[in-house]
């Protein structure tokens, strides 16, 4: 009977292929671990340091303190060079996202002469080297007598977020499938209404996605913004010059804050469309 | 103007051209689909159904020609002022609205204020409405067909179009669908145009069935008209399977043609005959064939000299192919209900059937026309 083969020994597996075997499975999140730490140890470095009770040097750990976090603005300039910061992030994304998803929508939705070759142009600010655009935008600025400063900053943040807007834009446009849209006008919906009521809440996802990536540009970049804005002080060139004479903590409260701020939006952003899914 | 969105009436299509490039996607096209019906565009891929659909829809302009609802011309209307709604082949439902939404959609574009009863109403009959407060993605297949339907109906259009409406559904399901869809035309009483490429699916559900080729129509008629008497060698092959013999009409007989087949003589009822001379290809559908041993007398139209070539047991009948004589294999399908023993490979036959059962077609066709259409696949996505 076939009970008989039941009593068999179970046949064991050799020690060294249970290691390989052990390996195989858990290789990738042995890995996952090594990529994660070399990504985060700078992260956790700053939001360490921010709160070294350094003084003005924040290089070498002196103790632990909170008054860095209890007074961010702490450090002269940092806050009022944050706020600038800030101000032409919002103005640069407000604007490189609406000019952005208008030209995605004409590249994405509609035939023209010329079509393929603005498509092509649209990559090159991205494709240009930074220097090059900060050093040709400033003596353009100049041959219009223009003097650098807070409006030819933000219009320098303007060109090169508009690529940025347009890219993943049109993404979103090509995913989206044309029948949606012929069914909303089969269902009585005008050229407009379509738009409203189908196209643009389709698309939004895209749109909000590019504007937040406008911010995080336009917020960091160093590079252009160093060229156009003359006098004016904005974060990234805060940090370079004090760095000169050693970065306050308050800077690192001020980046750990944003990159906690980022987090937060992440999840909250997860959460969101998990919930959407189930419900 | 006259109110477009309030035209009632027969659809009529006369004499459209839709040219893409030079290639007529749709050729001089005239068709009237009456108030009421049910009907079907039937033909294979790229025949210039889909094409003619959308311009039904207003999708699509017509290079030349007219389109009428009624007394009033649609031509160049858009689409959201025509009374016409559709079923898109991949439903196309709003992805980011819930279905009770989706449904609502047109209704509230036209200005209804109280749409719940109406909604209410469109769900229960299509047997969904539990899924009123669900988003598109989280339904099946099923489901989202129906919610389509569901959503194009509410609107009372004039027409309804339905584009490959159940392409996208396994066997089973699209035949309980194509029951169903039928029995809701007959409920709400509207027009549906219905597209599709699968001939099954259009005899199962139009009352008249217009099959198209080339951005032509072969031939319209009830689903019996076409299959029982086919025009053309095209409508033969396409609708189920036909066997096409070369032949000349050598006589008349009252109200018969004698025909010659490779030197057998047979008859053919006059009135299905569509050739313009004595040259003919006389058609008979496989079932209709009888097969008889050679000492076995029988009646009606018979060819000798047949040979067994093939064999297959398909479980509600047998099919065999039979060598003729002039070297053609005849296609002939056998139910399984009476009890004579099934042939073998190699038997010698007679063939044997029903006169009335013969067509033809002129002779001057391609005979195998329509027969090598293989199914289209739906969609390039």
């Amino acid at each position: 009977m076939s009970r008989a083969s039941v009593q068999a020994p179970i046949p064991t597996i050799p020690f060294g292929a249970r290691v390989s075997r052990w390996f195989g499975r858990n290789l990738i999140r042995i890995y996952a671990i090594f990529a994660f730490t070399y990504l985060f140890i700078p992260v956790l470095y700053t939001f360490a340091f921010s709160f070294n009770d350094g003084g003005k040097s924040n290089l070498i750990w002196k103790g632990f303190t909170l008054s860095n976090w209890q007074n961010p603005c702490g450090a002269p300039e940092v806050c009022n060079a944050l706020g600038n910061s800030i101000k032409i992030g919002f103005l640069a994304t407000f604007f490189a996202t609406i000019l952005g998803t208008m030209i995605a929508f004409a590249i994405g939705r509609h035939e023209f002469k010329g079509r393929s070759s603005s498509n092509l142009l649209i990559f090159l600010p991205m494709a240009t080297p930074e220097i090059v655009l900060g050093a040709s935008l400033l003596t353009l600025f100049l041959v219009f007598k223009i003097n650098p400063g807070f409006w030819p900053t933000v219009i320098a943040h303007i060109v090169f977020c508009i690529s940025f807007v347009v890219v993943t834009v049109k993404a979103r446009i090509a995913s989206l499938d044309p029948r949606l849209e012929q069914a909303a006008m089969d269902l009585y919906a005008n050229e407009f209404e379509t738009f409203r009521r189908v196209t643009l809440p389709l698309v939004a996802p895209g749109i909000a996605g590019a504007a937040l990536l406008s911010f995080s540009l336009s917020f960091d970049d160093f590079i252009i913004t160093n060229f156009n804005s003359g006098t004016l002080t904005t974060f990234p060139k805060f940090i370079y010059v004090s760095a000169a004479r050693g970065i306050p903590p308050q800077a690192n409260v001020i980046g750990s804050s944003m990159f906690f701020l980022a987090l937060a939006l992440v999840i909250v952003g997860q959460i969101v469309s998990r919930k959407r899914k189930v419900s | 103007m006259a109110d477009i969105s309030t035209a009632r009436g027969d659809l009529k299509l006369t004499r459209i051209t839709k040219t893409y490039g030079d290639f007529n996607a749709v050729d001089d096209l005239s068709l009237v689909i009456p108030a009421g019906s049910f009907f079907a565009l039937l033909g294979p891929s790229g025949c210039g159904k889909t094409t003619t659909l959308r311009m039904v829809a207003g999708l699509e302009e017509p290079t030349v020609g007219s389109i009428h609802l009624g007394t009033t011309d649609i031509t160049t209307t858009k689409p959201y002022q025509r009374p016409i709604n559709t079923v898109f082949q991949n439903y196309a439902l709003f992805p980011h609205l819930t279905i009770f939404e989706n449904i609502a959609f047109g209704l509230r574009r036209r200005g209804v204020k109280d749409v719940k009863e109406a909604v209410d109403k469109v769900l229960n009959l299509v047997e969904l409405p539990h899924l009123a407060e669900r988003k598109p993605t989280q339904l099946s297949g099923g489901q989202q067909q129906r919610i389509a339907l569901a959503r194009a109906i509410v609107n009372r259009p004039a027409l309804l179009l339905l584009d490959e409406p159940l392409g996208a559904l396994d066997l089973k399901l699209r035949r309980q669908m194509q029951i169903e869809l039928k029995w809701i035309q007959k409920e709400v009483g509207l027009t549906f145009v219905h597209v599709t490429h699968d001939q099954e699916e259009a005899m199962t559900m139009a009352d008249t069935i217009a099959v198209m080729n080339e951005g032509q129509i072969e031939q319209m008629g009830s689903p019996a008209d076409l299959y029982d008497n086919p025009e053309t060698a095209f409508v033969a092959n396409f609708l189920g399977q036909s066997n096409l013999i070369k032949g000349t009409i050598t006589g008349s007989d009252g109200d018969s043609h004698v025909v010659d087949l490779f030197g057998q003589k047979i008859s053919l009822p006059k009135n299905r005959s569509h050739a313009v001379d004595n040259s003919i290809y006389a058609g008979i559908r496989p079932e209709k064939f009888r097969i008889s041993r050679l000492q076995t007398p029988v009646n009606g139209n018979v060819l000798t000299g047949g040979r067994i070539e093939d064999v297959s047991y398909i479980g509600v009948s047998t099919q065999y192919q039979v060598a003729m004589p002039w070297g053609q294999e005849l296609m002939v399908f056998e139910q399984n209900d009476d009890g004579v023993a099934p042939f073998d490979k190699g038997d010698e036959v007679n063939i044997s059937w029903e006169p009335i059962f013969t067509f033809a077609l002129r002779g001057d066709e391609d005979a195998t026309a329509g027969s090598e259409v293989v199914p289209e696949d739906l969609d390039e996505e």
